[in-house]
């Protein structure tokens, strides 16, 4: 992180909306930055300015806390042709993330601490926002054997995840829960059991019927949720579980919450705002006569897009807390693996920058508790106190919105290296227009820069 | 004649009833003059048609090659496991490399699903899909309401039992959205598991309202005082995917045999697609007696392929 080395003179961010749940705070105010902390909240118009001071007038927009997300695939090492931490940075400030956590599906995997201080050397040296790597369950992500948890733990991973494989043995799915359980770091199990279902394309329903598709019911993920629900219990284990994409995962999860279970759960902004429709390929609006651009692969994804009554289940269990968090789940790939059959098509769309827009302007969720859901959320489940919020003495990582503002997602703009969302030529609103990470700018949506005074 | 809506034919959906009724009556001009004269055309003369096939065919790939050719046009028959496919092309890549050869008309059978519009997303050619996974299977649909029109005359309010093997069915699908089209009643029969996990309370993802098509957990229920019979092919790797205790269990339960046969309105004609497995879904006496229509399939299958390449096909080059 280069960048957040810098030296920067004060700043008073002024008149903007500030959003921060970390301290309850909601209320229009002046937020102060010295070199790379936030120093002070002041009431609106109460701060001098000395020399040598600048002023960025928020009137009108909203300044958050920067977002963290639980769950990036960086693609760094081994697929460097579809991400790497240069280009997920540039997706995530344009999206308003300042701290992005590294999911272990790499090529070899994040299984040990050499792959780790890697990795954590390469970000140092190339992202311009935080980086926080998530270490593998098991070793090679295959399933048998568990990973060196607590020499992984000790290289600063975050949590533990197979991400993309589920850990499908109840044993080792146990193992991993006890084995970490003293070390507070979340294990993380993709929720998909595979025995149920092997071989699938979308959600099981209408659409895969009409498609001839190959679906995959909700029972597989919610069958494998409430498993690891139990062994979270039994064990004193710490459960996450990663894009709830159903309404019976939502409920299992709320009644294991309330039987105090350790368990927190996060939801994607595409499951929350986008339904199985949208893999018509036409923005979800369901044609009378399938044309050649039914079959969308940028609408593939694991878990897959859902129905309706999901998609109010997942805003029902965010808005009453059952869903702790938003993640992404940034899952950049190249044209190859996408300009393809649908069955032959990679999982996954990218996320970073389209996470707001879709999550406030397409779901419609009260923009508090999406902006408490991008920061609040993930810091405690990450247990880190020094991001996601504006606390006075914290990083300066801040995010400033402008709620009013459209935006046509397009290729040439996107900052990731790679297209592959459903969401191409569409026009969502709000926009993040500026990026801080530790006080520094690292995005400003307008070519002239930020918007100072 | 006929007005066409679309470039590619994918599915039926695409074509109007009147669509439907002005290709049956053009497939039965060839065929009546197919069967008067050593019938040659040249209305595609100049035309290319390529036949792209991953997947084994007999029926629907040598009917079109016939057809193709009856009608003048240069038919040049591509199977995947003797071209670049074997080493690896992707389709993207295979289809370009086809399109720029100059082909008027491309084709498809694949085992994917949406493999034909997503070519056609990519190819100046015109799209003919000749079965795609469990998608569609246009032409199949089209030759089928030929055939029981043939059969048993006018198709509005007749009712057809749909045997077998639905959920992994291209031929099911469209054959469901064609006879809707014309007016046909249609009943299922097939045990839960070859169901599309979404029927089991009532059929409601074509495009067609619930109560023209009924399911039924028996074939004696369906067969009941039907106008006609078409009886799918089972995949005998359904059995070890779990979906099926046995193939005997199968013939016995949803195998159409003669008792079956007699719940149906007398002289209802009986259909299947191809390829038989005979003895399982269809008995022997008949898939070969005299209810059966199966020939006559395979006869207007030619006809009904000229049909569609001529619509298709004549005003390209």
């Amino acid at each position: 992180m280069t960048n957040v080395q810098k030296q920067t003179n004060p700043m008073v961010i002024r008149n903007g909306r500030v959003v921060d749940s970390s301290q309850g705070f909601d209320a229009t105010a002046d937020v102060v930055v010295i070199g790379n902390a936030v120093v002070s909240i002041e009431s609106p118009g109460t701060t001098t300015l000395s020399d040598g001071w600048t002023e960025f007038d928020a009137g009108g927009k909203i300044v958050a806390p920067g977002f963290v997300d639980l769950h990036t695939h960086l693609r760094t090492p081994g697929q460097e042709w579809k991400e790497e931490p240069k280009t997920a940075s540039d997706a995530a400030v344009r999206g308003g993330f300042t701290t992005i956590c590294a999911m272990p599906n790499t090529y070899p995997a994040q299984d040990n601490a050499s792959v780790v201080n890697a990795l954590m050397q390469l970000c140092e040296a190339e992202s311009s926002v935080r980086v926080r790597p998530i270490g593998a369950i098991t070793k090679s992500r295959e399933g048998q054997e568990l990973a060196p948890m607590r020499e992984l733990a000790d290289a600063g991973v975050v949590g533990f995840s197979d991400d993309g494989d589920p850990v499908m043995s109840p044993h080792l799915m146990r193992q991993a829960l006890a084995y970490s359980a003293d070390l507070g770091l979340p294990t993380i199990n993709h929720a998909e059991d595979r025995g149920l279902v092997s071989e699938w394309d979308m959600n099981e329903g209408a659409v895969a019927t009409r498609l001839g598709l190959r679906g995959l019911p909700n029972s597989a993920e919610s069958v494998m949720i409430a498993r690891d629900v139990i062994l979270a219990k039994i064990t004193n284990g710490r459960l996450h579980v990663p894009h709830v994409s159903t309404a019976e995962s939502v409920e299992i999860i709320r009644r294991a919450k309330s039987e105090g279970v350790n368990v927190t759960a996060e939801v994607t902004p595409h499951h929350l705002a986008i339904t199985e429709e949208w893999v018509y390929g036409e923005f979800g609006e369901v044609p009378a006569v399938l044309n050649e651009h039914a079959y969308d692969t940028n609408a593939k994804m694991a878990p897959p897009l859902r129905t309706e009554t999901d998609q109010q289940a997942l805003i029902d269990g965010l808005t009453d807390g059952t869903i702790d968090t938003i993640a992404t789940d940034h899952a950049p790939h190249a044209d190859t693996d996408k300009v393809c059959t649908f069955t032959e098509a990679a999982n996954g769309i990218i996320g970073l920058e389209t996470a707001l827009s879709l999550c406030v302007g397409v779901a419609n969720v009260d923009i508090a508790r999406v902006i408490d859901g991008l920061t609040v959320g993930p810091s405690s489940i990450l247990n880190d106190a020094s991001v996601g919020t504006l606390r006075p003495g914290t990083p300066a990582d801040i995010t400033i919105i402008d709620p009013d503002r459209e935006w046509q997602v397009s290729s040439h703009k996107l900052g990731s290296k790679s297209h592959n969302t459903p969401l191409l030529n569409y026009t969502v609103k709000p926009k993040v227009i500026a990026t801080f990470v530790g006080g520094v700018q690292v995005w400003a949506a307008d070519k002239n820069g930020m918007a100072y005074v | 004649m006929l007005v066409g809506s679309s470039k590619h034919l994918l599915d039926v959906d695409s074509l109007s009833s009147d669509q439907i009724r002005d290709l049956v009556e053009n497939a039965r001009e060839f065929r009546t003059l197919r069967a008067a004269t050593q019938f040659k055309s040249d209305i595609l003369r100049g035309i290319s048609i390529y036949t792209l096939f991953f997947e084994d065919s007999t029926r629907t790939r040598v009917s079109f090659e016939h057809a193709g050719k009856a009608l003048g046009a240069d038919v040049i028959n591509i199977s995947a496991s003797t071209s670049s496919v074997n080493k690896g092309e992707s389709l993207l890549n295979t289809s370009v490399t086809l399109d720029s050869m100059g082909v008027d008309a491309l084709v498809i059978r694949h085992p994917h699903s949406g493999a034909p519009h997503f070519v056609a997303q990519h190819v100046n050619a015109t799209v003919i899909n000749a079965g795609d996974g469990a998608h569609a299977h246009p032409t199949q649909a089209l030759l089928d309401v030929m055939t029981l029109e043939e059969a048993i005359g006018n198709l509005h309010g007749a009712k057809l039992a749909l045997i077998g093997d639905i959920r992994y069915s291209r031929v099911a699908r469209s054959d469901i959205i064609a006879f809707r089209k014309m007016g046909v009643e249609i009943a299922i029969a097939a045990p839960a598991t070859l169901l599309p996990n979404d029927w089991t309370h009532g059929v409601n993802s074509l495009g067609v309202a619930n109560s023209d098509v009924t399911v039924h957990g028996s074939v004696e229920d369906a067969v009941r005082d039907a106008d006609a019979i078409m009886c799918l092919r089972l995949q005998l790797e359904r059995q070890s995917a779990g979906l099926l205790p046995d193939v005997n269990e199968y013939s016995r339960v949803w195998g159409m045999n003669s008792q079956r046969l007699a719940l149906a309105k007398p002289d209802a004609p009986v259909m299947h697609p191809g390829p038989m497995n005979e003895g399982l879904e269809i008995s022997t006496d008949i898939a070969h007696g005299g209810r059966s229509v199966i020939t006559d399939q395979v006869q207007n299958g030619v006809a009904m392929r000229m049909a569609v390449l001529e619509h298709f096909c004549a005003t390209l080059g």
